[in-house]
């Protein structure tokens, strides 16, 4: 075999780019119905019979002149790294305006392999392509491809193998990089693409679109546009506390029946008594938690979730809050960055490149955190469990979800004011503009991603507490048995932090949990739970009765849990976000902010509401 | 003179001129917004703005700053 050919996935947004190379390396990028899911490369390797293959998954991009960040990737690569050859990925059901990118990237190209994808939605659609005319009038290969049905992925195979051996290398133009051609240059390859476009498409019913616009109607529409995107909100906030409920206790109790076995092992084996229960009550109790609090929910919300992703509603919740982002004076396209956010916040600030104007991309990530990512959700959920949902079976269900829903909004409200502050004083500015491409509706595979995204979380549920909670558990454990003159060092920073603590609402412990939690939010309540035992002993089993009923002696009562949601909300932002924040901005000031903004509305808003509360009594 | 922005749901008109000259500009022509170029508005989000139209086979939503300044010929029903 010869050396390995490095080969690129080009194209427009959406358009299956990172399926295909999901199919073709194994591995297992993101996707998602919606302009911007990836804006990073990726990249992999695969091989055929003949070749050895390097692919990179490019961001999509509209045009080989970039407009945003994410798009400049794409641009940067094919210039400066010239791979072999370059694929590029074209949705069947928008041709016309795919064939630009392609026109564009012949001109600097080595090689370009067209790629028709989505030829099951077309076919569902009654739009016939005609590959052959296409590869004749463009004069590159062009095969036909079903990106989620990885036998039509041979096609490109063979193609890739053939052109790598026998294309010629097109010569390469340097047109694009002179601005003065550019507009003439832009409209000429629209026009180029329309003419190249007549006859290639046939459509059986010109008005193919009309459902996807029906839908558009109900989930836009002036009436139900924001009631529906509550209450899609709130049926999946229900479905996962109903549903995480029991596997949540069936976790709590295989990890005590382990604990227990584990404890007796380790007693066997006659280690000191200090390390038994470092061991024991220290990490594996902080771990257990974490997984028995985190996995259930997550393992359920993100299914979900990622099912919407795939149908393509996210670009719709876009569009409709682009109007009040506006007033913000920020871009629509923060709704999609705050979604992400519910997965991991980091993530979610690296998602914002796929807003163009620097102000309002710094906007929407130094206000992300008032998401609540995958390491706050659960604990947000514990509580109020534990604290605010009444009544019992499908009652307290449901009291749930609405508090929860509450509480999620509040968050989006937050995100608003944080916004609204930052554009009035530090990032003022007018809105740029907004134009986002709002994708056909198209099924999700269902099985297929629940059965990846259940994977997927567990897998990061996991990965996270052992990374996480075994050393904090570790460090807490430690920190609340050694002690300084008759106390624990913990409690003595607990006893430190509490004046200030109670003023907003919380105690010295609860305060310190925030503190120690910066590495992971998933450790907070741990924490609270070590602190509040002493050595870290909670009596009897671990589960969320028995943490309810230490919380309640430890003075808990519905303002304390309340509080603490607030400020579970609005603080600074985990270690990991801070990092990526610091990468995405380059700036130690705006990462500063970002600390500091929404800790200080936390403890505004915490102070004020007690505030409040003792006024009323 | 008619501008993208007044278009009501259902109608189509052909682009004439865009009246944007920052980098906006290229960005509209990328997604095919040239001179004569069918468009039809299919929307507009709950507060009304911004409005979806169908330009190439796809749905764009574009504000009311970006409609306003797009020059429109021919309104169809
Ligand atoms: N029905 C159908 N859906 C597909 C096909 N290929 C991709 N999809 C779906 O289309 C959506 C977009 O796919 P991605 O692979 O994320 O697209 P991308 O080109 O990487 O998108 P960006 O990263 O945003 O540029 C996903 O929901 C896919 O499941 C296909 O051949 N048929
Ligand atoms: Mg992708």
């Amino acid at each position: 075999m010869s050396d390995i050919i490095t080969v690129a996935l080009a194209g427009n947004p959406n358009v299956g780019k990172s399926t295909i190379f999901n199919a073709l390396t194994g591995m297992k990028q993101h996707t998602g119905n919606w302009t911007g899911k990836t804006v990073d490369s990726a990249l992999g390797y695969f091989k055929t019979e003949t070749h050895r293959y390097r692919l990179v998954d490019l961001p999509g991009t509209y045009s080989l002149i970039p407009h945003s960040a994410e798009e400049k990737i794409a641009r940067d690569y094919i210039y400066n790294e010239k791979p072999e050859a370059v694929i590029v990925v074209c949705d069947a059901t928008c041709l016309e305006r795919n064939l630009n990118l392609v026109l564009q990237t012949k001109k600097i190209a080595r090689r370009v392999i067209v790629c028709v994808n989505l030829l099951d939605e077309a076919k569902k659609k009654g739009i016939s392509v005609d590959l052959d005319l296409l590869a004749h009038r463009l004069g590159v290969r062009v095969v036909g491809v079903v990106a989620r049905q990885n036998k039509t992925i041979k096609n490109l195979l063979f193609a890739l193998d053939e052109a790598v051996e026998n294309d010629e290398l097109t010569t390469q133009s340097n047109d694009f990089l002179n601005y003065e051609l550019q507009e003439e240059l832009a409209i000429s390859t629209v026009k180029t693409a329309e003419k190249i476009f007549n006859g290639v498409v046939t459509y059986k019913n010109k008005n193919y679109q009309n459902h996807d616009r029906k839908i558009d109607k109900i989930l836009t529409s002036r009436a139900f546009g924001y009631p529906l995107m509550l209450l899609l909100l709130c049926i999946i906030f229900w479905i996962t506390i109903s549903g995480a409920n029991y596997p949540s206790d069936l976790l709590f109790s295989a990890f005590s029946w382990v604990e227990i076995k584990l404890s007796e092992f380790l007693n066997l084996i006659h280690l000191p008594t200090v390390i038994h229960n470092a061991l024991v009550f220290g990490i594996f109790r902080t771990v257990s938690f974490v997984v028995s609090v985190m996995l259930p929910p997550m393992a359920i919300f993100f299914p979900l979730f990622t099912l919407l992703e795939d149908l393509g509603y996210l670009p719709r919740v876009a569009y409709n809050l682009d109007k009040p982002f506006k007033k913000c004076n920020a871009c629509g396209k923060q709704a999609l960055t705050m979604c992400m956010g519910f997965g991991c916040n980091a993530v979610g600030v690296t998602g914002c490149r796929i807003i163009d104007s620097p102000r309002e991309r710094l906007l929407a990530i130094l206000t992300n955190t008032f998401v609540p990512c995958n390491g706050r959700f659960p604990t947000i959920i514990a509580i109020i469990t534990m604290f605010l949902a009444v009544g019992g079976g499908v009652l307290s269900s449901v009291s749930a979800t609405l508090i929860l829903t509450l509480v999620i909004v509040f968050g989006i409200l937050m995100t608003f004011l944080a916004t609204k502050l930052l554009s009035a004083t530090v990032l003022k500015g007018v809105p740029s503009n907004f134009i986002l491409e709002m994708p056909p509706y198209r099924k999700p595979e269902f099985l297929k991603v629940i059965i990846r995204s259940v994977l997927d979380r567990t897998v990061y549920v996991l990965g996270r507490a052992l990374i996480t909670a075994v050393p904090a558990g570790l460090v807490i454990f430690i920190m609340s048995n050694v002690n300084i003159s008759d106390k624990a060092l913990l409690l003595h920073c607990a006893d430190f932090l509490d004046p200030f603590a109670q003023l907003m609402g919380l105690d010295g412990v609860i305060l310190l949990g925030f503190i120690l939690g910066f590495p992971a939010n998933e450790i907070v309540v741990p924490i609270i739970i070590m602190a509040y035992t002493g050595a870290g002993i909670i009596s009897g089993d671990m589960n969320l009765q028995n943490v309810q009923e230490l919380f309640v002696s430890n003075g808990w009562d519905i303002t304390t849990a309340i509080s603490m949601l607030i400020f579970s909300l609005c603080h600074w932002p985990c270690a990991t976000t801070v990092l990526t924040i610091k990468k995405e901005t380059a700036s130690f000031k705006w990462t500063a902010l970002a600390v500091f903004l929404p800790t200080a509305l936390g403890i505004i808003i915490c102070m004020l509401f007690n505030l409040l509360i003792k006024l009323l009594h | 003179m008619k501008y993208l922005y007044d278009l009501k749901i259902g109608e189509k008109c052909r682009v004439d001129k865009i009246l944007i000259y920052d980098s906006l500009r290229r960005r509209l022509i990328d997604l095919g917004l040239t001179p004569d170029t069918l468009v039809e508005c299919v929307g507009q989000s709950p507060l009304g703005d911004p409005k979806a139209f169908l330009i190439k086979g796809a749905v764009i939503a574009l504000r009311y700053e970006v409609c306003k300044s797009i020059r429109v010929t021919e309104v169809l029903a």
